[in-house]
């Protein structure tokens, strides 16, 4: 389990996050949406400690994170995998290497045991006969399964996928949300999705956070958020046309 | 000044998370291997011509400025052979280097900052500034001083082809000066001098390329600002080793 108490972080003046409280639980797909620039990417790379918070607590179970010194954030570090926005695949190591690279420092495989923990990883992500092919070879949607692949290489307790959708097709996009979905249950993860992507909430969402403004207003699921009477969620969740539409068809059939 | 000193202060807290005990020496030495390929063995081709071509320049220069006929001729070999040791092979070997080397450090590093290629080793619980930078550093401090001794002998080999070539002194005099009160000394004192230059341009090109910023343009500029604060550097460290060393 994951909790953040009145996390909050400013750059320069600028607030960007607001005393945000949220708790994340083992075998949930838990998604962080709201409008770009609203303070998403900040506040999962504040969870994970790309980014210090300036005030407020994170959790991993009993553990203070943000307070631990280097060397026990490390420990917690190894049983994170972490899917960035732009895949973040090392450019110098091939497909292979790029998921062979954590076990190559923590842990004492050999190589065959290795190879057959990184096939397993990309198979299990649907990519096959691409293990020599090197990150600028492959399509933005393999990128990301590789990137999936390399997370959960060392069976992590939490994955952290930053927009992992962006720049993708509908429907590799949810090929890849059903990816995270899958992996999240079958291994009873702690995942925390950062997206504005609509089609991943209804997809995924288990719990739903919205961030606005660098606040967290509105917290519930899939099923509810649709129903919602907060003015911000509305806007945001309704923001196109399509969306629109289909809540006016809702509210005439329910009439 | 303030901004000079938290400059100064990153770079140190850099440099202590960098030489941080490697995850694993199997990895360090296979890094350490490719980075001494990359950054050492492939700048040789540029170093070697550019000490064939500076040593035969100085020894025409040399030649042309002595027209006392009480100065022995075999001075143009002892010259040209104390001022390729004294300061060519090493200070300007290591000013070329800054922009070769340099750049290319500092924006490998900038690249994989601004991809999140660095956050994500973090992410994974490995000292990516020790993986990354310590490699390059052991590397280049290590086999530059080579480099520079390289150079030398190739600075000797350009003046000699130009001796023959143009005849300006006799092959025999060039020779003699060559070893006319040669002092090993110096050799040990412009290889110090190499690799501590080589541990200047590593660690600051490596330190602005690791804090980058601001998309393919700020990669650019750290590469600049790399390149610059190096080669300043350099120039500083020049003066510094050559008083404690050679007073």
């Amino acid at each position: 389990m994951i909790r953040t108490v009145n996390l909050s972080k400013k750059f320069g003046d600028l607030n960007v996050l607001n005393n945000i409280s949220i708790d994340f639980k083992p075998g949930n797909c838990s998604l962080i949406i709201g409008a770009s620039g609203s303070g998403k990417t900040v506040l999962l790379k504040s969870i994970v400690g790309l980014h210090e918070p300036d005030e407020g607590e994170v959790w991993y179970n009993d553990s203070l994170y943000n307070q631990l010194d280097f060397k026990k954030k490390k420990e917690i570090r190894k049983e994170i995998g972490m899917l960035f926005q732009g895949g973040a695949l090392f450019d110098f190591a091939t497909v292979e290497e790029n998921v062979m690279f954590p076990m190559n420092f923590f842990t004492q495989w050999s190589r065959e045991e290795k190879l057959e923990r990184v096939n397993f990883c990309l198979k299990r992500v649907n990519l096959i006969n691409a293990n020599k092919l090197y990150p600028n070879e492959i399509s933005g949607g393999m990128q990301k399964r590789v990137g999936i692949a390399r997370a959960i290489a060392l069976n992590p307790k939490y994955l952290f996928c930053d927009e992992p959708n962006s720049g993708l097709d509908p429907t590799t996009a949810i090929l890849i949300d059903q990816l995270i979905y899958e992996i999240t249950k079958e291994y009873n993860i702690t995942t925390i999705v950062n997206t504005h992507d609509m089609n991943s909430v209804m997809e995924i969402g288990d719990q739903v956070g919205f961030i606005h403004k660098g606040h967290l207003v509105w917290e519930g699921d899939k099923n509810n958020i649709l129903s919602s009477d907060n003015k911000e969620l509305n806007n945001f969740v309704f923001a196109s046309n399509m969306a629109k539409r289909m809540r006016d068809m809702m509210s005439e059939h329910k009439q | 000044m303030k901004a000079a000193l938290e400059l100064i202060g990153k770079y140190i807290l850099l440099m202590k998370m960098v030489f941080s005990r490697p995850e694993k020496a199997r990895i360090f030495w296979k890094q350490f291997f490719i980075d001494a390929e990359r950054l050492v063995l492939d700048s040789i081709p540029i170093v070697a011509v550019i000490s064939i071509f500076i040593g035969g320049v100085i020894v025409i220069q040399t030649a042309y400025n002595i027209e006392n006929p009480f100065i022995p001729k075999m001075y143009v070999g002892y010259m040209a052979r104390e001022s390729l040791v004294l300061e060519f092979c090493s200070t300007m070997i290591a000013l070329i280097l800054a922009g070769k080397v340099g750049s290319n450090i500092s924006s490998e590093i900038g690249s994989m900052r601004i991809t999140e290629q660095i956050d994500a080793m973090e992410m994974m619980g490995i000292n990516s500034s020790s993986y990354l930078i310590l490699p390059k550093l052991a590397a280049t401090s290590l086999f530059n001083p080579l480099l520079m001794l390289m150079s030398f002998m190739l600075g000797l080999v350009g003046g000699g082809l130009i001796v023959i070539i143009t005849g300006v002194v006799t092959f025999y005099d060039y020779t003699t000066g060559l070893q006319y009160a040669f002092r090993g000394y110096y050799i040990f004192y412009s290889m110090v001098k190499m690799s501590i230059f080589s541990f200047i341009i590593t660690s600051v090109s490596a330190f602005y390329g690791y804090y980058a910023s601001g998309g393919s343009l700020g990669v650019g500029k750290s590469s600049t600002k790399a390149i610059v604060v190096s080669s300043v550097s350099i120039l500083v460290a020049n003066l510094i080793i050559t008083q404690l060393m050679l007073n």
